[in-house]
C-alpha cells in the first residue's frame, strides 16, 4: 500500500467513527436529561406535592396543585381553539381547497409554525389582555391555542390525504354526498392519525413557558373560572428555578420531572401507536 | 365566499324554502363554505399577528427610527431605548450554537443515513425526535443547576488558560453568559438539524453512491464528496431552520445568559438577548413607550424568523426536486 492509500483508509476510518460519536453524543443528551431530572426531582416528589398549594415565601414544603390544575385549564382552552380550527381547516385543505387558497393557507400555517413562542405571547397580550385589562387563563389558553392550530392543521391534512381513494369512491358510489363521505368515511378512517396529531400538539404546547409569562401570568393560589391569572406548570418551574431558595429549587426539579414525564409519555405512546398503524398500512 | 353561494342557487325559479332544502340536501356548498371559514381563520390570525405587532410598535418606531437598532442605551425610566445589546446577544448566541450544532448535527445525520443499519437508525431517530419534544424550560432548569456551575469552575477557567490570548475568552468566569447560552441552544437545535438533514441525505439516489464507490472512492470520500455535496442545499436548509429556532428561543436563554445589556467581545461575559428582554420586562413594562419598544423587538424577531424559515423551506424543496428529477430520468 502506498502512503496515499494508507492516508485515505485511515481518514475513512477516523471520519466514519467520528460521525458515530456525534450520533452517540446527541442521543445520550436525552438520557443525561432524564437521569438528572429523575435523580434530583424524584427526591422531592411526595403525595402532598400534588395536592397542596405553594407554601408562603420562605417556608419549606408546599405543592403545585394549583399549577397542575391551571395547566389543565389552559390546555382545555387551547384545545377548544386549536382543534376545531386545525381539524376543520385540514378537512378544507385535503378535500375542498383549490390550488391558490391551499397554497396561501399552507404558507400561513408554516409561517405561524415558525413564529417564536414569545412573539405569540405578545400577540395574545395585545389581543386578549389589553382588551380585558388584566392577565387571565383565557389569554394564556388563547396563546397556546394559536400555537396548536398550524401543528394540527398540517399533520391532520397529511393523515386525511393518506385515506385511500377507493374508500371515498365506495361511499360516493353508494350515493353519499361529498360532505357525508368526509364525515362518515374519511374522517373515521383517519381518526387514529388525527388523535395522534392532537395529542402531539397538546404535548408540545403543554411545555411552553414564554407565551404564558404575560398572558396567564401565574398565581400563588387557586384561580376560579377562566378570568383570573392562573398558575401553570412550566411557569412555576421557571419562577422556582430562578428564585434564591434551595427548597424551591428542589420543587422546580420535581415539577420539571412531572412535566417532562407527561410530555415524554404522551410522545412515546402516540408515536408507538402511530408507528404500528403505518406499519400495518404498508 | 359570495361566489360559492351563487353557484349553489338553482337555475330555475323555485321558492326560497325549496332552495334552502336543496342546498341542505346535498349540502356540499355549505360544507365547503364552513370548512373554508375555519381554514381562512389561520390566514386572518397570521395577518392580525403582523398587524398587531406593527401597530403596537408604532410609538417606538416613530420616536427612534433606525437609531433603535444601533444605539445601546436601554433606560425605561428616561424613555431611552436602543436595542443593540439585545440584537448583539441574539446574534452571538446563535452563532455560538451553530458553531457547535452544525458539525455535530451533520455528523450524526451522516451516521444515521449512511452507516447505521436501518433498525438502529430508526431507533436513534426516534430518540432524537423525543429530544426535540423536551420543553425549553427543562433545558433551562438543567442548565442553571448543572451546566452553569461546571462552566464556572472547570470549562471557563480551562478556556482562559489555553485560549486566553484570544479576545473571545477574556474576563472573569461567571458561568452564565454568551458561551453557556450558546451551548444550551446547540443542544436544543441539534435535533432539528439531524432530522431534516437525515431526510435530505436519505433522498440522495442510490446510484450516486454506487457510482462513486465503483470508481474506487472510500466510504468517507463517497459520503463527503458525493452524497453530502449532492444534499448540500437541503442541509443548508436544515441549518437555516435551526437558526430560526435559536433566534427565537426564549426560556433556556433567559435562564443562563446573565441578563445584562452589555456588548462584549468576550464569550464568557454575561449578556442579553431579544427574546430574554421581552420575557423579563414585558409584564412589568414602565409605560407605553417601553411596551412599544419591546413590541418592536418582537417584530424584529418575527421578521428574522419568517425570512429564515422561508429560505429554509425553499432550499429543502429544491433538493427534494433535484432528487426526484434525477430518479425520473
Amino acid at each position: 500500500m502506498t502512503v496515499r492509500t494508507i492516508w485515505r483508509k485511515s481518514l475513512n476510518a477516523v471520519m466514519l467513527s467520528l460521525t458515530g460519536v456525534c450520533a452517540l453524543v446527541t442521543v445520550s443528551a436525552l438520557f443525561v436529561i432524564l437521569g438528572f431530572l429523575a435523580w434530583n426531582g424524584g427526591r422531592s416528589i411526595h403525595w402532598t406535592f400534588f395536592t397542596n398549594l405553594p407554601a408562603p415565601t420562605g417556608e419549606v414544603g408546599g405543592g403545585i396543585a394549583n399549577a397542575i390544575v391551571g395547566s389543565a385549564k389552559l390546555l382545555l382552552i387551547a384545545a377548544c381553539i386549536g382543534i376545531p380550527i386545525g381539524l376543520i381547516g385540514a378537512i378544507y385543505l385535503a378535500e375542498y381547497a383549490g390550488a391558490t387558497w391551499a397554497f396561501f393557507i399552507r404558507y400561513a400555517a408554516d409561517l405561524m409554525n415558525g413564529v417564536p413562542s414569545i412573539v405569540i405571547g405578545i400577540f395574545a397580550y395585545s389581543v386578549v389582555v389589553v382588551s380585558m385589562h388584566h392577565f387571565s387563563a383565557l389569554a394564556g389558553g388563547f396563546a397556546l391555542g394559536v400555537m396548536m392550530i398550524p401543528v394540527i392543521l398540517r399533520s391532520c391534512e397529511e393523515f386525511l390525504k393518506s385515506v385511500p381513494r377507493s374508500l371515498r369512491e365506495g361511499a360516493m358510489a353508494l350515493g353519499a354526498s361529498k360532505w357525508r363521505t368526509i364525515l362518515t368515511v374519511v374522517v373515521p378512517a383517519a381518526s387514529g392519525g388525527i388523535i395522534t396529531a392532537i395529542l402531539l400538539a397538546l404535548a408540545r404546547v403543554a411545555g411552553e413557558t414564554a407565551p404564558l409569562l404575560f398572558t396567564a401570568f401565574g398565581n400563588q393560589f387557586w384561580s376560579s373560572g377562566l378570568n383570573q391569572p392562573t398558575a401553570a406548570l412550566p411557569v412555576v418551574i421557571y419562577n422556582y428555578a430562578m428564585s434564591p431558595y434551595d427548597d424551591l429549587h428542589q420543587q422546580a426539579w420535581a415539577a420539571g420531572l412531572v412535566l417532562l414525564g407527561l410530555v415524554l409519555v404522551t410522545n412515546l405512546l402516540t408515536r408507538m401507536v402511530l408507528g404500528r398503524q403505518t406499519a400495518q398500512g404498508r | 365566499m359570495g361566489t360559492l353561494s351563487t353557484t349553489a342557487g338553482p337555475a330555475r325559479p323555485v321558492s326560497r324554502t325549496q332552495a334552502l332544502l336543496n342546498l341542505l340536501r346535498d349540502g356540499d356548498e355549505l360544507a365547503h363554505a364552513v370548512t373554508f371559514a375555519f381554514a381562512a381563520t389561520i390566514l386572518l390570525i397570521t395577518i392580525l399577528l403582523i398587524y398587531e405587532l406593527w401597530i403596537n410598535s408604532g410609538l417606538a418606531r416613530h420616536k427612534f427610527g433606525f437609531s433603535f437598532f444601533y444605539t445601546s442605551t436601554w433606560d425605561p425610566i428616561f424613555g431611552q431605548f436602543g436595542s443593540w445589546p439585545f440584537i448583539y446577544g441574539t446574534l452571538v448566541t446563535t452563532a455560538v450554537s451553530l458553531t457547535i450544532a452544525v458539525p455535530l448535527g451533520i455528523g450524526a445525520a451522516i451516521f444515521l443515513s449512511e452507516l447505521a443499519p436501518p433498525k438502529l437508525s430508526r431507533g436513534l431517530s426516534f430518540i432524537i425526535d423525543l429530544l426535540a419534544a423536551v420543553p425549553s424550560v427543562i433545558y433551562g432548569l438543567l442548565a442553571v443547576f448543572t451546566l452553569v456551575p461546571i462552566m464556572r469552575s472547570d470549562i471557563e477557567p480551562f478556556l482562559k488558560k489555553t485560549l486566553g490570548f484570544l479576545p473571545l475568552f477574556k474576563g472573569p468566569a461567571y458561568g452564565v453568559g454568551f458561551l453557556t447560552a450558546g451551548i444550551v441552544l446547540a443542544v436544543m437545535t441539534v435535533p432539528y438539524i439531524i432530522s431534516v438533514s437525515r431526510e435530505v441525505l436519505l433522498a440522495v439516489p442510490q446510484d450516486q453512491r454506487e457510482a462513486s464507490l465503483g470508481l474506487g472512492a472510500t466510504r468517507w470520500e463517497t459520503t463527503w464528496k458525493v452524497v453530502v455535496s449532492y444534499a448540500g442545499v437541503g442541509i443548508m436548509g436544515s441549518i437555516f431552520l435551526s437558526m430560526a429556532r435559536a433566534l427565537g428561543e426564549t426560556m433556556a436563554v433567559t435562564m443562563v445568559i446573565g441578563n445584562q445589556p452589555k456588548v462584549s467581545a468576550s464569550l464568557l461575559s454575561p449578556g442579553y438577548s431579544i427574546a430574554a428582554v421581552i420575557a423579563n420586562e414585558y409584564a412589568e413594562a414602565a409605560g407605553n413607550l417601553h411596551l412599544s419598544a419591546l413590541t418592536e423587538l418582537g417584530l424584529v424577531l418575527l421578521l428574522l424568523t419568517l425570512v429564515l424559515n422561508a429560505l429554509a423551506r425553499i432550499l429543502i424543496i429544491m433538493t427534494a426536486r433535484k432528487g426526484s428529477g434525477v430518479q425520473g430520468q
